[in-house]
């Protein structure tokens, strides 16, 4: 604390030095509790740092290693000196944004490249293990064993004795070993058909056995028929084999009854281990990279061909109805209540909210209820016998109803902020200039308003364009024809795309993470070409 | 101010239960946390969700009191420490994801006709239950939870459709669905209730609950073989059975008895509420009916006049072991001598209401709604549990909504069942 300077920056001209900086941040104008707070945030992060490190090396997850440590040395390196003031500010929206939006998104198109998803959700090792392990055979006449795990060492890292009761002669005791089986030793205590002590060894609980299975599951104790005693739980096991042998040069699964060698082959985007004919061992596959595959598919299923652009179009009028037409809504709103003249301002503001205020889902799925065409409340009102969301027509007019209710509150809000920030001399000098009532709106009010609101349209167009719940809560994308199950009179892009890869065949990721990527492509540029005009606004100043 | 009351507050609590106790209200407050003795010494690092617990289940929000009452006496009777966890959205899916990246549960408790599905994603690991603990249980629960020739899990609860009905609008048990079909819509006509039928179809369709017709009519989804099981090569949609019944649907529309107006979301609703005279659901539905206040009667779904019987799906609830759980030892021991006993078996069944899926406990059982449900899943088909009925319901519903939207029948069905091959076709 040699010189107490203040880190303000200078206010004098670029000539003059000026004071220099200090290396490290000392209390400035906020003073000494600033400071450990400070402090005490730094504290925190590398601390998290150090605590995550172990578990991190121990998973052997390097990458999230190196990425914690990188973010805790930007951190301490902006905070703890004096210097970057204008890091200060950007860098925890930065790293935010790297940590919620660009991660994610590099993370999905690399999955994109991938089969991932139900059936190849494991490696290939994980996969041979599971398909081996599986086939563990219970011999014929196998007894059932009371099983009593213990050692004449120590109980978490052995060596292990497997003391074995026949359930069915519970006088009986075996000792197993990995060298085979044998009569038991004298100073074995039986109750109730189990082992319960062994003069100089320690029984182990069930705890112990499980904290000690990986060793435990190398002990296979052999019997006289090629067959072993496998541990079932712990305090059970029972003799068998396992009917399946992998070989690892060949690369080919054997059943040991009878002989059939399964090899890798390619079936549509995956691999399975079969048989000569073609059968497979089993319906696990593993996770691969395809290439490109996924987005070939999307280009090129003829399904998919047919159906976008009827799909594409109702996205785009879906989306843009519903933005404009929440805007107008919201707008008149809130012009109305701008108006000195009207009574009970905030009471009409809260009501108004009210749609907003109410979670999405639950007021889609009450809206789907309403739209009941026996018991829902809308036909009940008017006395209609619509079917709602048995006509594509009726069924995209219920939609943009709803999402109408759904999306102008928050116009509404928007618009009453912009509708108070533009001065009032404006509009006192428009009317001097003989531009008073609607002609002031359309030429000083509104366009000074759109300068303020059509970022927001541009967003709320992209969050249409994509919005999911609204579809997928209130029709379900339906109504379908009989000839094509997969595409539905309201479906949007984003609906049904998600139908395809996570309906029929199951759930497929990789393909739903290229579908994903294509739909980020098309909004993107969407809405870049939105700002481009919105831009044209801003002469307005 | 705030860490005064955290110090404080486990302090205040005893204080209330003494107080309590010493009002001669004490029935010693029975602390039902699990006997945790963490001395864990070298327990495996648990990064799942379970924390320190030595035994992680998860199940859905329904079923939680009584597999917790379950696996606490479990962890009771052998010193560890359990821990239950509802999963209350997507408990299949959840699972596969959590169980593929290692922070899954040891134990999951869930229906039957994920193990196809689960087993693919090499989720869960087979049983090696002996054969004689096996013949414990009933046939079709055994049947339903073994897959490619292994048990995947022990089943406590069978589900299967059955026939309600509303006996103070329809007096008379009906022995065909013609003859319940014209009981209700008599009671509608006498204007005594709004619906003769609430069987639900939805905007998009329920093949769940349209399986009773669909196998009246010879209709069905794949060929079943004891053997072998389901053969997902051999679809019976667009064949000779599954147009009769698309037909009868298509005629049962035009009266008004099935509509698409009446979905999962209200049907159950509106019997209770005296709306309608039958109801076709599963034993889900007995709490809110016994609750409901009027008379009414449970019979096996019947067969339509000269047709064959209805077969509904069955289904059963079981509990299954993780293949990446963290403990994996305690997890067998937990499903084959925790859970595989009579006392948890009766214990699950008081909790649940499912009909019981052991024959000991189905033999002590002395409820008739519930035999009605037994009988009903004991003669049913086990669901299909192989993973092409992922590329049967959505299609198969939707079709069933088409025709009773007044679609052409037996174009949909046909249409439907093509859509029903080439998307197993194309999963391979």
């Amino acid at each position: 604390m040699a010189d107490l300077q203040t880190s303000e920056p200078s206010t004098s001209s670029s000539t003059d030095p000026g004071p220099r900086r200090p290396r490290f941040t000392q209390p400035g104008r906020d003073g000494v509790p600033a400071l450990l707070v400070k402090v005490l945030f730094l504290g925190v992060v590398v601390g998290t740092a150090i605590a995550l490190t172990p578990a991190l090396v121990g998973n052997g997850s390097w990458f999230f290693l190196g990425a914690i440590w990188v973010v805790a040395a930007i951190l301490v390196a902006t905070y703890a000196t004096g210097r970057a003031l204008p890091a200060k500010y950007l860098v925890p929206g930065t790293l935010m944004l790297a940590l919620f939006v660009v991660y994610p998104i590099a993370l999905t198109a690399k999955t994109s490249f991938t089969n991932y998803g139900d059936g190849t959700r494991n490696d290939k090792q994980t996969t041979v293990d599971q398909i081996v392990g599986s086939s563990v055979t219970r011999s014929a006449d196998s007894p059932q064993y009371n099983l009593t795990v213990a050692t004449d060492g120590d109980p978490a890292s052995g060596p292990f004795t497997y003391f074995l009761v026949p359930q069915d002669d519970p006088e009986t005791v075996y000792e197993g070993t990995p060298d085979g089986l044998e009569d038991a030793p004298d100073g074995v205590t039986l109750d109730n058909g189990r082992v319960t002590a062994v003069d100089g060894y320690t029984i182990l609980n069930i705890k112990q056995i499980s904290a000690a299975s990986d060793d435990l599951d190398e002990i296979a104790v052999p019997t006289d028929d090629d067959t072993f005693i496998v541990r079932d739980g712990t305090s059970e096991a029972f003799e068998g084999a396992p009917t399946l042998v992998y070989d690892e040069d060949a690369d080919t699964i054997t059943d040991t009854t009878s002989d059939t060698v399964y090899s890798v082959a390619k079936q549509g985007d995956r691999e399975y281990f079969v048989d000569g004919d073609g059968t497979r061992i089993s319906d696990q596959s593993w996770t691969a990279n395809v290439g490109l595959r996924n987005y070939e598919r999307i280009a090129t299923d003829a399904q998919i061909r047919t159906d976008f652009a009827k799909i594409f179009i109702w996205n785009v009028i879906f989306a843009t109805v519903s933005v404009i037409g929440t805007f107008l809504l919201g707008l008149l709103f809130a012009i109305t209540l701008n108006d000195p003249r009207v009574r009970g301002q905030k009471i009409y503001r809260a009501l108004l909210i009210l749609p907003y205020a109410i979670p999405g889902f639950i007021s889609l799925l009450l809206w789907s209820s309403f739209y009941n065409r026996d018991f829902g409340l809308i036909n009940d009102l008017t006395g209609l016998d619509v079917n709602w969301f048995g006509g594509a027509t009726t069924a995209k007019i219920a939609v943009l109803i709803t999402n109408l209710w759904m999306g102008f509150p928050y116009m509404f809000l928007v618009s009453t902020g912009a509708l108070q920030a533009i001065p009032e001399d404006l509009r006192e000098a428009a009317t001097i200039d003989g531009a008073g009532g609607f002609a002031g709106f359309r030429r000083i009010t509104f366009p000074l308003l759109l300068v303020t609101v059509a970022p927001l349209l541009v967003a709320t167009f992209a969050f249409n364009f994509n919005n999911f719940g609204a579809i997928y809560l209130l029709t379900g994308g339906g109504p379908f024809t009989p000839e094509n199950p997969t595409a539905g009179g309201t479906d949007i892009l984003i609906s049904y795309l998600y139908r395809l890869a996570f309906g029929a065949g199951g759930v497929q990721i990789g393909f739903a993470s290229a579908v994903s990527v294509v739909l980020f492509v098309i909004t993107g540029v969407m809405a870049a070409l939105q700002f481009r005009a919105t831009r044209s606004l801003e002469d307005v100043n | 101010m705030r860490r005064l009351s955290r110090t404080l507050g486990p302090v205040a609590v005893a204080v209330l239960a003494l107080t309590a106790a010493g009002c001669g209200g004490g029935s010693g407050s029975s602390d039902s946390s699990s006997s945790s003795d963490s001395s864990s010494s070298s327990s495996p690092s648990a990064d799942s969700g379970g924390g320190d617990a030595d035994l992680l289940v998860w199940t859905d929000s329904l079923k939680i009191d009584a597999v917790k009452q379950v696996a606490e006496d479990f962890g009771e009777a052998n010193g560890i420490n359990v821990k239950v966890q509802a999963i209350s959205e997507d408990l299949q899916g959840s699972f596969v994801t959590a169980d593929a990246a290692g922070n899954g549960p040891d134990v999951v408790v869930g229906a039957h006709d994920w193990i196809g599905n689960l087993v693919q994603n090499g989720a869960i690991d087979p049983l090696n239950l002996a054969p004689d603990e096996l013949s414990g249980y009933s046939e079709k629960a055994v049947q339903a939870t073994t897959y490619d020739g292994k048990l995947y899990g022990v089943p406590y609860g069978i589900e299967a459709l059955a026939l309600y009905r509303n006996t103070e609008v329809a007096p008379d048990e009906p022995a065909t669905m013609d003859d319940a079909i014209a009981e209700g819509e008599a009671a509608v006509k006498a204007g005594k209730v709004d619906s003769a039928l609430n069987l639900p179809v939805g905007e998009l369709g329920d093949a769940y609950h349209m399986e009773p017709i669909l196998t009246s009519f010879g209709g069905y989804i794949f060929s079943y073989d004891d053997a072998t099981g389901y053969d997902a090569q051999d679809v019976g949609i667009g064949k000779e059975g599954s147009i009769k019944a698309a037909e009868e649907i298509s005629k049962l529309a035009q009266s008004k008895v099935l509509r698409t107006s009446i979905s999962g979301d209200n049907s159950i609703a509106l019997f209770t509420s005296g709306k309608a005279a039958f109801l076709v659901s599963g034993p889900w539905a007995l709490a809110d009916v016994k609750k409901a206040g009027f008379d009414y009667a449970i019979q096996p779904v019947p067969g339509f006049a000269g047709q064959g019987d209805a077969a509904p799906f069955m289904g059963a609830q079981a509990f299954m072991v993780a293949a990446h759980g963290t403990n994996k030892d305690i997890a067998q021991e937990f499903v084959n001598n925790g859970v595989n006993s009579e006392d948890a078996m009766m214990t699950l069944y008081e909790g649940t209401q499912l009909p019981p899926a052991m024959t000991a406990v189905q033999d002590q059982v002395d409820d008739p709604d519930l035999s009605v449900f037994t009988e009903a899943a004991n003669v049913a088909a086990p669901m299909p549990a192989i993973p092409a009925m992922a590329s049967v319901w959505e299609p198969l519903g939707k079709a069933y909504a088409a025709i009773v939207s007044g679609k052409d029948p037996a174009a949909t069905i046909k249409s439907a069942g093509d859509t029903i091959t080439k998307a197993i076709a194309d999963a391979g």
